[in-house]
């Protein structure tokens, strides 16, 4: 499968563990990767609310140049991508006139948008398209008893309406399905749906962080060895912050964020290191010790990292 | 008729007891309401129940509630429709979060969603003079405030989200729609002071975490986190409020990175979200402070060779040709005089493609324009659509 893809802007800067699994789990599933590297950052709601028609048409060019390639579509591995790509699709998809206004300024670069295009994240992509039947017959190390919790992100999984959620594409469980079909164990938390604070942890620290402390919390409590992500911001939130999460919410998170193609690659048998896991600010130990003791052949001489 | 299992949270603080789940199997028509089951539950079974409601027609807003952990009115929500959103084939109703328990159901709204509805102010702050008969306004200069009119105030949006759930202080969806009903409303002589007064308040605009969990909530397509970013455009880009909570730092950085380099430099926009939008924001003693506080973070993230200390530096651009094309797209719509923007709520969508005659993207269709008088002069009763 030939995608058109988008890899953000922080998966590029400060996470690039992410953009370099998903380069690693591509070719283990047939999906080839053709970057948008033109492309300029989608603004991710900021921009948004700055100005509509700034964001819109920053995205249309986007689309634009996904559209020149002979992808099957385009794809994101970054929940917040999918969401400000979303709004911006859906006035850009549901009024001609204004399209004709975007696309008059993507003119003079040559471009247009056509309306309709299907953009979609990793996550929608492998289950949907790629299919979980095909993806568990390509697993070489099943997740056997590695405990994981999803952990969304807002923008993948509201509003359902926009994003196309509903009984028949139950898009807010797919994480569940994807840890089961790698052999993993689902463990459900409440706060798995909710924000991990992000957005205003410039403008109100400690309610951001006590967001993030709580989730990663609640995952605790429910006994996870860690927790997945399609989200890169999230990830910041969840890993990066995580030191203070654990001081304003006064206990000892020590919690593992994995990147989604991080924990698929893990089971289509790539090596921690391979997928950049030591690069997080909370060491994934338990990830580790379930993965060494899974692959007998990882010796000592590979934990240096 | 069919039947259909209720599993209702039961709570009453006076007993001193704990709150306690209470099953009752009803027996209406599928496309009936949770409501009514609750009621029929209430008349056949145990008149104890707490609930409150009124209209049974989703306009009075007094019956809030949660079902299967979702916010919204139970009038307002089939029973076959809520079956098929239930865990184990009962449907499980909750009262909303975010405000203390009155009884089972019933929540506490002057507690909450009232006290805060209040705090910004929700009456109309004359012009002087008071013009002598009504005030004259253009039709359209009302419609972008028709989407907050459409409030009910029923509190389903208070009651999930999830930064009150952190930051009890924070004014909130409701009231932030609320606000944004006179801080759009042409006739309102304080706009200016209403901004400044929620850009200010640490608890205010900029504390919403943009979780959108208010805008599925809501019965009425409201949208209160659109009227938040709506506050945010005019607070930060028409009056220029900096505001100390660097909302506006934070969005002018963002901005301004995006056009000088194509992708977001984010060591870059850290610094100036706290000491202001220039390559020296970074050297203002705001900057300072809050980059120590972050220190241990950052470090970490350098030893992990996370972040490479030439790329946090340098960030990262997109190729010259590609950064030359966005900022022309910058400097294009920047340089126009007003911003364009298309409110989806009120154009609606296109019928078909393909040659679709579509309203203008700033004109409205009428979903009750009040105030404004029909056939100003000047105006063109003509062009504009069903009203
Ligand atoms: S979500 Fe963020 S990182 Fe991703 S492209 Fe959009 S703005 Fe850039
Ligand atoms: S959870 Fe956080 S980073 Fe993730 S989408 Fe929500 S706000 Fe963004
Ligand atoms: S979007 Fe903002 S106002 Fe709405 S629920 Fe989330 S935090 Fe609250
Ligand atoms: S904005 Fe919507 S959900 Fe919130 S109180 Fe008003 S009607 Fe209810
Ligand atoms: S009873 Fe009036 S809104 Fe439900």
């Amino acid at each position: 499968m030939k995608v058109a893809y988008w890899p953000g802007c922080v998966s590029r800067g400060f996470t690039p563990e992410l953009h370099g699994s998903m380069a690693k789990i591509a070719p283990l599933l047939d999906i080839e990767l053709i970057e948008l590297d033109r492309g300029s950052c989608c603004g991710a709601g900021v921009i948004a609310e700055h100005s509509q028609e700034l964001a819109d048409t920053l995205n249309a060019r986007t689309f634009a140049l996904a559209q020149q390639t002979d992808g099957h579509m385009m794809m994101n591995i970054c929940s917040t991508c999918q969401g400000a790509q979303t709004e911006c699709q859906e006035r850009l998809d549901a009024n001609a006139e204004y399209r004709a206004i975007v696309n008059e300024t993507l003119s003079e670069d040559g471009l247009t948008y056509e309306k309709g295009i299907t953009n979609k994240n990793l996550l929608w992509l492998l289950v949907e398209d790629f299919g979980l039947d095909e993806l568990r017959s390509r697993v070489k190390r099943p997740l056997t008893n590695l405990r994981v919790g999803p952990f969304y992100g807002c923008y993948i999984v509201r509003p359902e309406d926009r994003l196309g959620i509903d009984h028949v594409k139950p898009r807010d469980t797919y994480l569940s399905l994807l840890i089961e079909a790698l052999g993993g164990t689902v463990i459900e938390y409440a706060g798995m749906h909710k924000c991990c604070g992000f957005p205003i942890v410039t403008m109100n620290k400690e309610a951001s962080l006590k967001q993030a402390g709580r989730h990663l919390g609640d995952a605790k409590d429910a006994d996870a060895d860690c927790v997945v992500t399609p989200c890169p911001l999230c990830h910041l939130n969840l890993d990066l912050q995580q030191p203070g999460a654990e001081k304003i919410t006064g206990r000892v998170l020590d919690m593992p964020v994995l990147h989604l193609p991080q924990l698929v690659g893990l089971a289509l048998g790539l090596s921690p290191k391979d997928l950049g896991l030591g690069r997080h600010v909370v060491k994934p130990t338990s990830v580790i010790d379930w993965s060494s003791s899974v692959v007998a052949g990882v010796g000592a001489g590979d934990r240096g990292w | 008729m069919a039947e259909f299992t209720l599993r209702l949270r039961r709570y009453d603080p006076e007993s001193g007891a704990a709150p306690y789940w209470d099953e009752h199997t009803i027996d209406l028509e599928p496309h009936r309401s949770v409501l009514e089951g609750i009621l029929q539950a209430k008349a056949r079974f145990d008149g104890s129940i707490g609930i409150r409601c009124s209209c049974k027609a989703a306009i009075c807003g007094s019956c809030g509630v949660r079902i299967n952990g979702q916010p919204g009115l139970a009038c307002h929500t089939h029973l076959d429709h809520a079956l098929r959103g239930a865990r184990d084939g009962v449907i499980e109703v909750e009262p909303m979060g975010n405000m203390p328990v009155i009884k089972d159901l019933i929540v506490d709204m002057d507690a909450v969603h009232w006290k805060k509805i209040h705090r910004v102010t929700p009456w109309l702050i004359n012009k002087e003079p008071i013009p002598e008969r009504e005030y004259v306004v253009p039709r359209e200069s009302m419609v972008d405030i028709t989407q907050s009119m459409a409030c009910i105030q029923c509190g389903a949006c208070v009651s999930d989200c999830l930064s009150m759930e952190v930051d009890p202080l924070f004014v909130g969806p409701a009231a932030s729609a609320k606000a944004y009903r006179f801080v759009g409303d042409p006739r309102d002589a304080q706009q200016f002071e209403r901004l400044q007064d929620l850009a200010e308040d640490p608890h205010g605009i900029y504390d919403c975490t943009h979780c959108f969990k208010c805008i599925d909530a809501c019965p009425k397509g409201v949208a209160p986190m659109s009227q938040i970013m709506r506050l945010r455009r005019r607070a930060g880009n028409d009056h220029h409020i900096k505001d100390r909570n660097n909302g506006e730092r934070h969005e002018s950085a963002f901005v301004t990175l995006i056009k000088d380099y194509g992708l977001l430099h984010e060591a870059e926009l850290l610094p100036r979200s706290y000491g202001g939008d220039s390559w020296f924001g970074k050297f203002h003693p705001k900057a300072g402070a809050e980059l120590l506080d972050s220190l241990p973070a950052i470090t970490k993230a350098v030893m992990r060779r996370k972040v490479s200390i030439k790329g946090a530096l340098l960030g990262h651009k997109i190729p010259k040709a590609d950064l030359n094309a966005v900022q022309r797209i910058y400097k294009k719509i920047e340089g126009r005089d007003e911003r364009l923007e298309l409110n989806l709520y009120i154009t609606g969508y296109d019928e078909d493609v393909d040659g679709a005659e579509t309203p203008p993207a700033t004109a409205a269709t009428g979903a009750g324009q009040p105030g404004a008088e029909p056939g100003q002069p000047g105006q063109t009763p003509e062009g504009s659509p069903s009203r």
